[in-house]
């Protein structure tokens, strides 16, 4: 293998003479190639420093997290096993609820924003426009605005998950509806059918499994974010969390995150068996 | 046209109904089962959850009067000066708005170089030892599942307040998802320029320079273009931590019922947000090319 190779280093001279165009290198896409790497790195220079990076910093604090991981070993719930395994299960009550409710609530609007089920423009256009100011809030912001509604506790992690959400379904609802085909519609019309029969058999029992399939997609990820929502008070292990870390107390710090972790790889694993049932092998991605 | 429709016996056809009947009683009591299963799973998710359907019916006027509360009072007589009163903080906002985007930026670009440095050692097709490459994908899968605000927590205690601890822990969430999906687009690509730079003779690190590197790197900046959109999103509120950003002066605003200040701010990072999508989806396209619009 390497003769070859040593064959053509020696020939390079011979090679370059006889095949000049696969060498000579292309000026302007390189000069082009180069100027954006520069800028993006000068970009990056421009931010480092106006955000106050400093090496000093940086080695005091990397210095500081190594002390910190040996701290983390062995990982410890300090005797409050139950409480955690608690908050644990209103985690999971959060994700459940919230993605259920974003659900039942994005249904009616995604109808709304497709264009094959409302003909009105303008219908279509405004409340493409809501979800799109909807999808563009966190759901933290979301669950610092429902604490002020419902108060402190899960209620209002299960509303912010729901308003957050609904952004995101009511958008891949309508697209779902709109890549929907038309036949089955219109042979429901055809036979005499309305129009809510006509969505209701026509439209729905093709994306049906689509859109379980994107909902169970979403508990996952919302099991991610129901574990952060009690940073800002609103329910769940995060209060936990943010407690533990704010007392330096390591080893529940790490036995958390490794609960978490668990808990996260399990619902993955069971959301997809159940996403490959529905909708079959092979179109669902990852 | 008349075709003749063969027609079955009546005893034929009692069997093929009955069937039919069979088949939907069994579909329904599937339905009925599942319906009753979420039910019963809601239930004990809304004990669990402290859901309070009582106090949420006392409460939920509260959130119409919020919205209420926080828009800001406008007349058309005065628009000009109630403007201003209303974004009376405008510079430093759109400082900090500025500072939560180059939060975004800086993630992006180091968790970009993160995942790229570690997909080709997490592909199957380009990693033959398993250990490396089972190191590799355990390595990314910690960094994507832990959340980017506990990572910034965490790094707010080592580092002291300020952006830098918020732009690693985007980073390090970013290298996780970035890995992953470098990594399936390495699996996924034509292996035919790989055994030609092997044949030729060459080495590891010249096989992923010029044979895989030119066939990924369009979906590449596509993957991380749309990541950028995600860091925007969670720019705005690593702040709540205390870890740079615009977030910190939201928290403050809806902490402390400054009602006007909260619309102001959310407005500016919707907007925000809606840019930054409309221009990445332009560049995306672009860099993917032929793929339809719709």
């Amino acid at each position: 293998m390497s003769r070859l190779r040593d064959a053509a280093l020696a020939d390079r001279a011979g090679l370059t003479a006889r095949h000049p165009a696969v060498f000579a290198p292309p000026l302007g896409r390189r000069a082009l190639a180069a100027m954006a790497t520069a800028s993006l790195g000068a970009l990056a220079l421009y931010a480092a420093w106006r955000l106050e990076f400093s090496l000093a910093r940086f080695s005091a604090g990397i210095v500081e997290l190594g002390h910190f991981v040996s701290l983390m070993v062995p990982p410890s719930a300090g005797g409050r096993l139950p409480t955690y395994v608690k908050a644990l299960g209103e985690t999971l009550a959060i994700a459940f609820l919230g993605t259920l409710l974003a659900a039942l609530l994005a249904l009616p609007i995604g109808f709304l924003a497709a264009r094959n089920v409302v003909a009105s423009r303008i219908l279509h256009f405004a409340s493409r426009r809501v979800l799109d100011t909807i999808r563009g809030i966190d759901v933290l912001i979301w669950a610092l605005v429902f604490i002020n509604v419902v108060g402190l506790g899960p209620f209002a992690g299960i509303l912010a998950i729901a308003a957050s959400d609904i952004g995101a379904f009511g958008k891949l609802f309508s697209e779902a509806f709109e890549a929907a085909d038309r036949r089955p519609v219109e042979a429901v019309v055809a036979c005499g059918g309305s129009r809510l029969e006509a969505i209701r058999f026509g439209l729905l029992p093709q994306t049906f499994p689509v859109i379980v399939s994107q909902v169970l997609y979403f508990f996952e990820s919302n099991t991610r974010s129901a574990t952060i929502i009690g940073i800002v008070g609103a329910g769940g292990i995060g209060l936990h969390l943010v407690e533990q870390i704010r007392v330096l107390e390591w080893r529940t710090v790490a036995f958390l995150v490794l609960m978490i972790l668990v808990t996260v790889a399990i619902i993955d694993w069971l959301s997809t068996r159940l996403r490959l049932a529905i909708i079959g092998r092979g179109r669902v991605a990852g | 046209m008349a075709t003749a429709v063969p027609r079955r016996s009546d005893a034929q056809l009692a069997q093929l109904i009955a069937g039919y009947r069979r088949a939907v009683a069994a579909r329904r009591r599937r339905t009925t089962l599942i319906v009753l299963v979420m039910i019963a799973a809601s239930v004990l998710a809304g004990a669990a959850g402290e859901v309070d359907v009582t106090t949420f019916i006392a409460n939920i006027h509260r959130l119409p009067s919020y919205l209420r509360d926080i828009t800001p009072a406008l007349t058309f007589a005065n628009l000009g000066a109630d403007l201003a009163d209303w974004y009376w903080n405008l510079g430093h906002w759109l400082n900090l708005l500025a500072d939560t985007l180059l939060i975004a930026y800086l993630a992006s670009l180091a968790g970009a170089v993160g995942g790229f440095l570690l997909c080709f050692a997490a592909s199957a097709n380009l990693t033959r030892s398993r250990i490396l490459r089972f190191a590799a994908r355990r390595f990314l899968e910690f960094c994507r599942t832990v959340p980017d605000i506990v990572f910034a927590l965490v790094f707010v205690v080592a580092f002291g307040l300020g952006a830098m601890p918020g732009v690693m822990a985007i980073a390090i969430h970013t290298t996780g998802a970035l890995g992953k999906l470098f990594a399936e687009v390495v699996e996924n690509i034509d292996m035919k320029p790989v055994e030609g730079v092997t044949a030729a003779g060459g080495t590891w690190a010249e096989v992923v320079r010029f044979a895989v590197v030119p066939q990924v790197l369009p979906n590449f900046a596509s993957y991380a273009l749309l990541r950028f959109e995600i860091n925007a999103r969670s720019a705005t509120v690593i702040g709540f931590v205390g870890a740079g950003g615009i977030g910190q002066d939201l928290l403050e605003a809806i902490r402390k019922f400054y009602y006007s200040d909260v619309s102001a701010i959310l407005l500016l990072i919707i907007v925000m947000v809606m840019i930054i999508d409309m221009t990445t989806e332009r560049v995306r396209h672009a860099l993917i090319g032929a793929e339809p619009r719709r």
